[in-house]
């Protein structure tokens, strides 16, 4: 039988035995772990290693097969809503609407997780400030370059003030200087208390995280701190650990 | 025909090529050359006029001012004969999904009027990979494969110089190391590569490199003399709160040009020291200000910079 889980406010993410089916192809694999609040956390793993699919479950976009996961407070298997009212969510493919303005995407966003206009106004204007956008506000987002417009989704996807905030590869194809930036963003987020589960093929950017676990085959392989895990596979920075876990991996996507 | 480009040794020509799309900029006057038998990378973030220029060279949009030459070919008037010669495989994934593996294979084989028997030995390595699943739709393909199939269909026709729009995009570490390891092989082989990517830690596995950003080249050279030519001192720093460190350094005139660099952070020497000559950092003193400041574990130590460091240079000027 499965162990009831404990609600501690300080776990922002929990899961227990995790585990997603498609037919007979076992996608992920009784993966367990705890996340806490304001922490980044590193989901890493080869192609087709089982982390989107994990990710889908974890935000309420797919329902576990078997296992138990709480985040945000909320059951992934029975509160779905609850779930998604309550995290962000920030992918490199879809972020925003490149065919509203800066300012309409806001507060598309915000109108959608339910906050007030007047919230809404005010937290736009503290928020151009904060991304120097002050002259970009009345762009159509399509127009911005790669690197603003990544900005500019992560903030939306934590305009709401979730308890955690998905990051899907958000740093994909962004130049080295954005990316960094980017980067400054997400320590700000977490150090006002924004669980960071982030995602990246970046190995530098593993390097920057609290911790990070790596999946292989639909489990998870290794967690710990990026210097434990150095430590545990002797080896001179993530890259290294990365490879000599995927190297192992059987299946493809 | 009369080859436009007559030097044998040259690949790819290109000169003072200009594109624009209504106001945006996307090649702004772009000139190199690869000779034969190169691995030529185009190194730079989304958006930086990588698949325009990949685009023209493979004879599928026209430059709006400049000349270039693919195989001694002009790609205006003899598009044609480019187009027999080149192998190209775009960022987007492109085959026929709804065909198997080996009838997207025997496709293209056919269109350069070849077979797959004849070229198999370019393509063994990489398509052996996939020849367990050749009835399988490649729609039905896990990216890694799919990226096989479209490099073996590239190939098929044996082409004198190949095009890799982004290929390792999106692509895992593990997965990546081995397409490189398969471009290797490929240039054994005779065939000149020019490949893109945003990834700045695969272009030490290139012969030489463009770096390129807002339509323009930053720098053309071998990997080796563009980190010999970077003319800032660097500096890596840690302690046991990174974050931190990053916010005082930050705060400090002279170690403000700072970014997080994997487990450390890179210090690079002021481009415009305010007074004097600051380029030697004093170390002991910045030290012990960040011990004072509360840090501990402290480690400062002068290093050698990466290509993503001379990019982040070059690209700051």
């Amino acid at each position: 039988m499965e162990k009831v889980i404990q609600h501690n406010p300080d776990l922002v993410i929990i899961a227990e035995n995790l585990t997603k089916r498609f037919g007979k192809f076992t996608a992920v694999d009784h993966i367990s772990f705890e996340v806490k609040k304001g922490e980044i956390f590193g989901f890493l793993g080869a192609n087709g290693a089982g982390k989107t699919t994990a990710m889908r479950m974890l935000s309420g976009l797919s329902i576990p097969t078997s296992g138990k996961g709480i985040v945000a407070g909320y059951d992934i298997g029975t509160q779905t809503e609850l779930v998604k009212k309550n995290i962000g969510y920030m992918s490199q493919k879809f972020s925003l609407y490149d065919d509203l303005k800066v300012w309409e995407n806001i507060e598309l966003f915000g109108g959608i997780y339910g906050m007030k206009d007047a919230e809404i106004k005010e937290k736009t204007d503290k928020l151009m400030k904060l991304l120097d956008f002050e002259n970009e506000r009345n762009k159509l987002v399509g127009s911005l370059p790669l690197g603003f417009k990544q900005k500019l989704a992560f903030s939306v996807s934590i305009f709401h003030n979730p308890k955690v905030v998905f990051l899907d590869e958000p740093t994909g194809g962004v130049d080295p200087i954005t990316r960094r930036q980017f980067w400054e963003l997400i320590y700000d987020a977490a150090s006002r208390g924004i669980t960071i589960f982030v995602t990246t093929h970046y190995m530098d950017e593993a390097e920057y995280c609290d911790r990070v676990s790596i999946m292989v085959d639909g489990k998870i392989e290794a967690l710990d701190t990026p210097k434990n895990l150095k430590k545990q596979f002797i080896a001179n920075n993530m890259d290294e650990v990365f490879q000599q876990l995927a190297r192992k991996a059987k299946r493809g996507e | 025909m009369i080859k436009t480009n007559n030097n044998p040794d040259i690949a790819i020509q290109c000169d003072a090529v200009h594109k624009r799309y209504k106001e945006t900029t996307a090649l702004n006057g772009v000139s190199f050359s690869v000779t034969r038998g190169e691995i030529f990378g185009i190194i730079g973030p989304d958006g930086a006029g990588k698949t325009t220029l990949f685009r023209i060279l493979t004879t599928l949009i026209l430059a709006d001012s400049g000349t270039a030459s693919v195989d001694g070919y002009n790609v205006v008037n003899e598009y044609k004969e480019i187009r027999k010669r080149v192998g190209y495989m775009p960022g987007r994934f492109s085959l026929y999904q709804d065909l198997t593996v080996e009838e997207n294979l025997n496709f293209f084989a056919t269109v350069f009027n070849t077979t797959i028997a004849e070229n198999y030995d370019l393509i063994k390595d990489i398509y052996q990979q996939i020849e367990p699943f050749k009835n399988r739709r490649a729609g039905k393909l896990s990216g890694g494969m799919k990226q096989k199939l479209a490099l073996s269909c590239a190939l098929i026709h044996k082409p004198s110089v190949l095009f890799l729009d982004e290929p390792t995009t999106g692509v895992d570490p593990v997965s990546r190391k081995e397409f490189w390891g398969m471009l290797k092989n490929l240039k054994a082989q005779g065939i000149t590569i020019l490949v893109s990517t945003p990834y700045m830690d695969e272009a030490s596995l290139c012969d030489r490199i463009a770096l390129i950003q807002n339509g323009d080249f930053l720098t053309i050279d071998t990997p080796k003399n563009i980190v010999s030519q970077y003319p800032n001192k660097l500096w890596a720093a840690e302690s046991d709160n990174m974050h931190q460190l990053l916010i005082d350094l930050r705060a400090n005139e002279i170690t403000k040009n700072c970014f997080a660099f994997g487990d450390k952070i890179h210090i690079s020497s002021p481009l415009n020291p305010p007074k004097g000559d600051l380029k030697t950092l004093d170390i002991d003193k910045t030290i012990r200000d960040l011990i004072n400041n509360g840090h501990k574990n402290v480690v400062i130590q002068k290093i050698e910079p990466t290509i993503e460091d001379c990019f982040m240079q070059l690209s700051q000027r």
